[in-house]
């Protein structure tokens, strides 16, 4: 038994590649509370996407590809900050046009590298068996500062977050910490494009977020218990990937998946079954007529 | 520091406001004043800039022309330092209740305007955030997650945030609106006592009677001020007609106003028409 997980270890790519899962899971899942709460879904999978011109132009420049990418990705997430300050388009519709746009550009960028040896899907689904030692200090480095920032921030981006209004009376600078939020995912965005590809990245934000959500009464709680589970998600993941021989990001997606169903229907209060038990009973209790 | 630790009076001179670059204007020409610790009601049809005054008043939404004066300093002259206290609260439909905080998180975040950059709550912010839950009465519920209480219990906790943030001057939107008679005798005696430390009150209200009854002044608006002053010298028949138009009819001697909704703006769900009783 314990061999099934041993063995995979044993290789220096699944060891590199368990641990940038695992970082990779803990960060987009604390980050996901905040895209979970403020509704930021289609922006977060926006920002996904973005980054493929900056892929692109890392790569034709001969510069570091998480570089590229991240420039691109604070370029966008400031660029749909930009458009929507003044009111004048809705959010939806300017993530819309943003994201259409810089998909396009990067595909059109691509499509000129004569080589192609930059392989789109891995791009586009993780490649988390290739990850260098490199890519795990990056890895490292940028999800310690957006785990930093959270904590320090915290009180900050839960006003902002919860009450735009009184974040405003109370004089905090709203519209930067918005912008911080927004940097935020970028980061976690483009630490995740490694192992599981833009592609996926939104899951990754998402799914486990939401299934903590479920579980939890308080954001503290929420972050906890969603970071747990993006881990729990990349490790299984990983595992179902080396045996089924299944892409690992697809894995590791489908797996938090998994826990959210189950949390959908077994969780006490907000689940399905509660509900209906609750509702079942509240009939049963009450007075026949 | 220069004034903020005294009590404030407001003075609004010739403000204007308008959505859309310009569009629709949604104030015009605002001025009235208001001394330190007065009670003011604001009253007048739905869509007649009361919300918008609020949020003017507390900077989010930008002025076209015209100043506002607190402690006699043009807001956003106001130093950094001189912490302004104005508190806003507003309805409670502008907030999502299924966030994940407890009623206790939702007023330490009155704290948090005066707590500063990276530093956590102190002995003396969790002192304050209990005494604002004894004074709403809702103490049994510091731990419960906001998503469990009924609208009266949410708008105490609107109400205990409000009081943690130790103002000087308390905007409310609408308290009054769809809370139940318990809840709104607390507000009620809430703002007596704010008033007598010497807090300044301006809370927008439907109720054209509780607004004759329980405060010093009205200032009945529709776009533009209709009247100001206090409120016998407010409610005359000819100002009400002029800032309800057709919603306000005669019958037998008493005076109806039908507050939902002014001109041909729908009637918005849930809200249903207030009728108002004004006896001539």
């Amino acid at each position: 038994m314990m061999e099934i997980l041993t063995q995979p270890l044993m290789y220096g790519f699944m060891q590199r590649g368990m641990l940038a899962s695992v970082m990779v899971g803990i960060l987009c899942a604390v980050v996901g509370c905040y895209v979970v709460l403020r509704g930021m879904a289609y922006l977060g999978d926006a920002m996904s996407h973005a980054i493929l011109p900056g892929v692109a132009v890392a790569y034709i420049l001969k510069g570091e590809i998480l570089i590229g990418a991240l420039i691109a990705a604070i370029v966008v997430a400031l660029g749909i900050g930009f458009f929507t300050r003044r009111g004048t388009i809705k959010e939806d519709t300017a993530i819309g046009i943003l994201f259409a746009a810089t998909l396009s550009l990067g595909v059109a960028l691509i499509s000129t590298i004569k080589t192609y040896a930059l392989d789109l899907t891995h791009i586009l689904f993780g490649n988390v068996l290739g990850v260098s030692d490199t890519d795990l200090i990056l890895i490292a480095v940028l999800g310690a500062v957006v785990l930093l920032t959270i904590v320090l921030l915290y009180k900050e981006l839960l006003v902002v977050s919860f009450d735009p209004v009184l974040a405003a009376t109370l004089r905090l600078p709203v519209e930067r910490l918005k912008n911080v939020l927004l940097i935020l995912i970028a980061l976690a965005v483009v630490v995740s494009m490694q192992t599981v590809g833009v592609g996926l990245v939104a899951a990754m934000l998402v799914t486990p977020a939401a299934t903590a959500y479920l579980l939890t009464r308080r954001l503290p709680a929420m972050m906890v218990v969603s970071a747990a589970l993006g881990a729990l998600a990349s490790i299984i993941g990983l595992y179902l990937s080396f045996y089924l021989n299944i892409v690992s990001g697809a894995a590791v997606v489908l797996t938090a998946t998994i826990f959210f169903f189950i949390a959908y229907l077994f969780a006490p209060q907000r689940g399905l079954i509660w509900n209906v038990l609750g509702r079942r009973n509240a009939v049963a209790s009450a007075p026949a007529e | 520091m220069l004034y903020s630790n005294s009590p404030a009076h407001l003075e609004i001179r010739n403000l204007s406001v308008s959505y859309n670059n310009g569009a629709r204007r949604a104030l015009e020409n605002i001025s009235f004043s208001v001394p330190q610790g007065m009670r003011v009601a604001v009253v007048g049809p739905n869509g007649a800039g009361k919300s918008t005054l609020f949020k003017a008043l507390v900077g989010l939404v930008p002025i076209e022309r015209g100043e506002i004066f607190i402690h006699d300093a043009a807001l956003g002259a106001h130093k950094e330092s001189e912490r302004l206290r104005v508190a806003y609260v507003p309805q409670r439909k502008e907030v999502d209740w299924r966030f994940p905080v407890s009623v206790n998180d939702v007023v330490m975040m009155g704290r948090y305007g005066a707590l500063g950059w990276f530093k956590r709550p102190t002995k003396r912010d969790r002192e304050a955030v209990q005494r604002a839950l004894v004074e709403m009465n809702i103490s049994n519920l510091a731990n419960y997650p906001i998503g469990e209480l009924s609208g009266g219990q949410q708008q105490r906790v609107f109400l205990a945030r409000a009081l943690a943030q130790e103002p000087h001057i308390l905007l409310m939107d609408e308290p009054f609106t769809g809370v139940d008679a318990t809840t709104q005798e607390a507000t009620l005696e809430l703002l007596n006592q704010l008033k007598a430390q010497g807090v300044t009150l301006i809370v927008s209200t439907h109720d054209l009677n509780l607004a004759a009854a329980r405060f010093d002044r009205v200032l009945l608006l529709n776009h533009s001020v209709i009247a100001y002053g206090a409120p016998a010298q407010v409610f005359t028949t000819e100002n009400l007609i002029r800032a309800f138009g057709t919603h306000a009819m005669f019958v037998e001697g008493t005076m109806i106003v039908d507050d939902c909704c002014a001109g041909d703006a729908p009637h918005t769900l849930g809200e249903s028409p207030a009728l108002e009783l004004i006896e001539r």
